[in-house]
């Protein structure tokens, strides 16, 4: 029953893409450059969660926290008008520390918090959003010397709801430009990106098979057992928040370079809850992920995230109601998975127990 | 080269195998721990009673856990060894050798989720015979889970690694295996040192009779009401599903107007059978009270039909401790009678009546002996014994038939202690109230009760009069009644 649950989830998901597809008339290469796209800036902040996944710390809501690293970063290279490849590699230098410091905070928080990380983290970004708002609202400008007009609000201090990242735009998704047509659409493959995408999952796996990505997999499986063979639970629980805020950043700074525009105060609100929704759309749960499932849940929900607003479009004459239901869907299927989990981790202790007998 | 072996409750040994363990002298070193890892680098190795194996984790992943081998990588040459790739071919070749060193041939790359209990507890001890600088070994009760063929194997194996110079520490309370491996006895009772008896001269009755002990000071009250033979609650095949709690198979007759004593020891399910009954827990089998069949798995019913619980786990079940003294001994009656409250034609808003509350928990301060301040001081601020007095006020208010108390004294002093064994005999012989009294103690068991069914591994074993020899109740505990007969 739970093994055909937690295969029903993506499939649902596909009949769902499927059926936007079939509905909107989406082309087969108009589909392609847009996932091409989306793939390339969205993969990074989905593989930022599994590290804490495999160390027992569930799903890491915290990740919010690492965007605002990656945002700080890039607000920086803008004020100093540092362009291009530069400026995207100063952005990454300034957001790995901040990611390092606040990465060891969230840490020694969940660690405060055992058993309810997922909650945790959910509130410490909001909290976390509250201190950056100060910063960037009011004490850029006022208390630290901010002199941009082009960034800062009228008044003087604060700065302005949308940050332009037009120097850096496609700094690394252009390094290698590789361009062509496909039945008259042009498809822009980002060549640079899907490497370092390529390259996180690689160093995702090897991590899984070194010594600490073992003691992470024993601490994830029984934090108890995993302290009594020796394993130092509490400091690992820190780095592996570390290391999930720290690939938020740079995935972020991934995803910016992108997009191209910053919204100061908005950007980074939805990333947990979107990269948590994309990978639980995949089938894994919150003790169990692998890095073929954050792919396969980037694809899947981005795919939606195309079709829905057609499909609204061509059903019902607007686009709107598409996206109500891509939210509405996603938010239903963020439920379902958490409610599955907890059924059948409550199910899996009474076997143990009767099974220890 | 040394063994001992101890019998007596095993949660109470592992705090002082614990204390022991924080000022201990191995080799002529002395050492203190603060942490598992400490005494692990030390050269000492436990079996644990509850198995601390990953079931997802294979088995020579189990047996290497935090110790792999390693190879280094351009990763770990940089960050530090703690990135170095996993070996898995000798993390293979080293369980392989250590399974095969206790005898066992399953494969070392399954998962050990779904193996057999027996298989686990020597992957157990295959990953401590692992270690190479084991020094001490100890095994938390390794028997308790292995059939018999299994068992005698796991003996071989514990002399196999005793003549090879490992020293052996084995706690159990099967006391023909101790007699059978040990060089050295040390029996515990109650957190103390009460026999060192010599394995070749002892016995397993005189072992039987350290653990169990003497009677205590608390004199036997003889009865002026007689118990009948007439039944009162019958239980047959109770199966239960708490934690920590083994209840599998209980067969139980309660008689009209007795006390029955349940003991045993801890996790072999005696505090199961009031919660099971209760509703606590979810409970299967077939209970008949009062020549009605008994729904399970119903609190509320339980108490409507004339049940009540002085619960174990005094704090969490038992009271509301920021609550008033009055408020807690009403509280059931108030819940599942309907009293203490004014009369209201509209049955959601009937009030407290506070006056009677009152009344009545002034009438039972005065009956039980309550040291409190009044009937409107907070619970949490009366000690051990008086809050054990209030729950037991509140059970007596429910004017139950049958009452069901668990550990009536775990936790108070000696003075309260007695003061509540006078009031639950008082209860059973002027109140004419069945009593099933469930204790780790069982001196004060023997001392209060007309039966006493000692179980074992969630079976009654034996059921006993109070006055039998103190081997009898020993044995029993041990699983091993028939030797008694």
């Amino acid at each position: 029953m739970a093994r055909v649950l937690r295969h029903l989830v993506p499939l649902l998901f596909l009949a769902l893409c499927v059926f936007g597809i079939v509905v909107a008339k989406i082309t087969a290469p108009f589909l392609l450059s847009e996932m091409l796209v989306r793939i390339g800036r969205n993969s990074v902040l989905v593989l930022s969660l599994l590290v804490p996944i495999l160390a027992g710390l569930g799903l890491n809501f915290g990740i919010v926290i690492g965007a605002m690293a990656g945002q700080i970063g890039a607000i920086l290279i803008v004020k100093w008008g540092i362009p291009g490849i530069g400026g995207f590699g100063l952005a990454w230098l300034i957001a790995t520390p901040i990611a390092i410091l606040l990465g060891i905070a969230t840490g020694s928080l969940f660690n405060r918090a055992k058993g309810r990380e997922m909650v945790t983290g959910l509130i410490a970004g909001f909290f976390a959003n509250g201190l950056y708002q100060l910063l960037f609202l009011f004490a850029v400008g006022s208390i630290i010397p901010f002199h941009n007009p082009a960034m800062v609000l009228p008044q003087g201090y604060g700065l302005r709801n949308t940050v332009d990242l037009s120097t850096i735009q496609y700094a690394i998704d252009d390094l290698i430009k590789l361009r062509f047509h496909l039945q008259g659409v042009e498809i822009r493959v980002p060549v640079v990106s899907y490497a370092l995408i390529a390259a996180f999952c690689f160093l995702t796996l090897f991590f899984f098979r070194t010594r600490l990505g073992q003691q992470f997999r024993a601490m994830g499986q029984d934090p108890h057992v995993a302290a009594i063979a020796g394993i130092p639970v509490e400091r690992n629980r820190i780095v592996a928040t570390v290391l999930s805020t720290v690939t938020a950043a740079w995935g972020q700074l991934l995803f910016l370079q992108n997009i191209g525009t910053l919204n100061t105060y908005s950007s980074h609100e939805q990333v947990g809850m979107f990269a948590i929704a994309a990978l639980l759309v995949s089938g894994a749960t919150v003790s169990q992920a692998t890095v073929g499932q954050a792919l396969l849940g980037t694809v899947l929900f981005h795919t939606l995230f195309v079709v829905s607003p057609l499909a609204g479009k061509a059903l019902a004459g607007d686009a709107q109601i598409g996206e109500y239901f891509r939210v509405f869907v996603a938010y239903a299927l963020i439920t379902v998975a958490l409610v599955l989990h907890a059924w059948q981790s409550a199910r899996a202790a009474r076997e143990a127990r009767r099974e220890t007998r | 080269m040394t063994s001992s072996a101890a019998g007596a409750p095993a949660l109470e040994l592992k705090g002082i195998v614990k204390e022991y363990e924080q000022n201990r002298v191995l080799k002529g070193v002395s050492l203190s721990f603060q942490s598992p890892a400490e005494a692990m680098e030390a050269g000492i190795g436990m079996v644990h009673q509850e198995f601390m194996l990953l079931p997802g984790f294979r088995v020579a992943e189990n047996i290497k856990l935090n110790r792999e081998p390693t190879l280094p990588n351009p990763a770990s040459r940089v960050l530090g060894k703690k990135l170095e790739s996993l070996d898995v071919a000798r993390m293979r070749a080293d369980a392989r050798r250590a399974l095969d060193a206790v005898g066992l041939g399953i494969d070392e790359w399954i998962r050990v989720a779904g193996l057999p209990v027996g298989h686990m507890q020597f992957i157990e001890i295959a990953r401590e015979v692992d270690k190479e600088r084991l020094k001490l070994l100890i095994f938390d009760e390794p028997t308790a889970v292995l059939t018999e063929s299994d068992a005698e194997k796991l003996l071989d194996i514990m002399r196999g690694l005793a003549s090879k110079g490992h020293a052996i520490l084995f706690i159990t309370h099967r006391l023909d295996e101790v007699l059978a491996v040990a060089n050295r006895i040390t029996v515990l009772r109650d957190g103390e040192v009460v026999g060192t008896p010599d394995p070749k001269t002892t016995t397993v009755a005189r072992i039987a009779e350290l653990m169990v002990g003497r009677p205590a000071a608390i004199a036997a009250q003889r009865r002026f009401f007689a118990p009948t033979t007439e039944p009162a609650l019958g239980i047959e095949h109770l199966r239960e599903d708490m934690p920590g709690e083994r209840v599998e198979d209980i067969s139980l007759a309660v008689r009209r107007g007795e006390i029955l004593g349940i003991g045993g020891l801890a996790g072999h399910g005696k505090l199961g059978i009031a919660n099971g009954i209760m509703g606590l827990y979810p409970a299967w089998g077939r209970v008949v009270f009062g020549e009605k069949l008994f729904p399970l798995n119903e609190p509320r019913e339980a108490l409507e039909r004339g049940l009540a619980f002085v619960s174990e786990d005094r704090r969490g079940v038992g009271l509301l401790p920021e609550e008033s003294v009055e408020l807690n001994i009403a509280l059931s009656a108030l819940e599942a009678q309907g009293r203490f409250l004014h009369p209201s034609p509209i049955p959601a808003l009937q009030v407290l009546n506070h006056g009677a509350m009152h009344r009545h928990a002034l009438e039972m301060i005065r009956a039980l002996d309550i040291r409190t301040t009044g009937p409107s001081q907070q619970v949490r601020r009366l000690s051990g014994g008086n809050q054990q007095k209030v729950c037991v006020a509140r059970a007596m208010t429910l004017r139950p038939k049958l009452l069901f108390v668990s550990e009536p004294t775990r936790g108070i002093d000696v003075g309260a202690k007695e003061r509540v064994l006078e009031i639950l005999t008082a209860l059973n012989r002027e109140q004419e109230v069945t009593l099933v009294v469930t204790s780790s103690e069982l001196a004060e068991l023997r001392a209060i009760c007309d039966r006493v069914a000692i179980v074992y591994r969630g079976k009654v074993e034996a059921i006993l009069p109070p006055d039998a020899p103190d081997a009898a109740f020993g044995l029993a505990m041990a699983g091993e009644s028939a030797r008694a007969a």
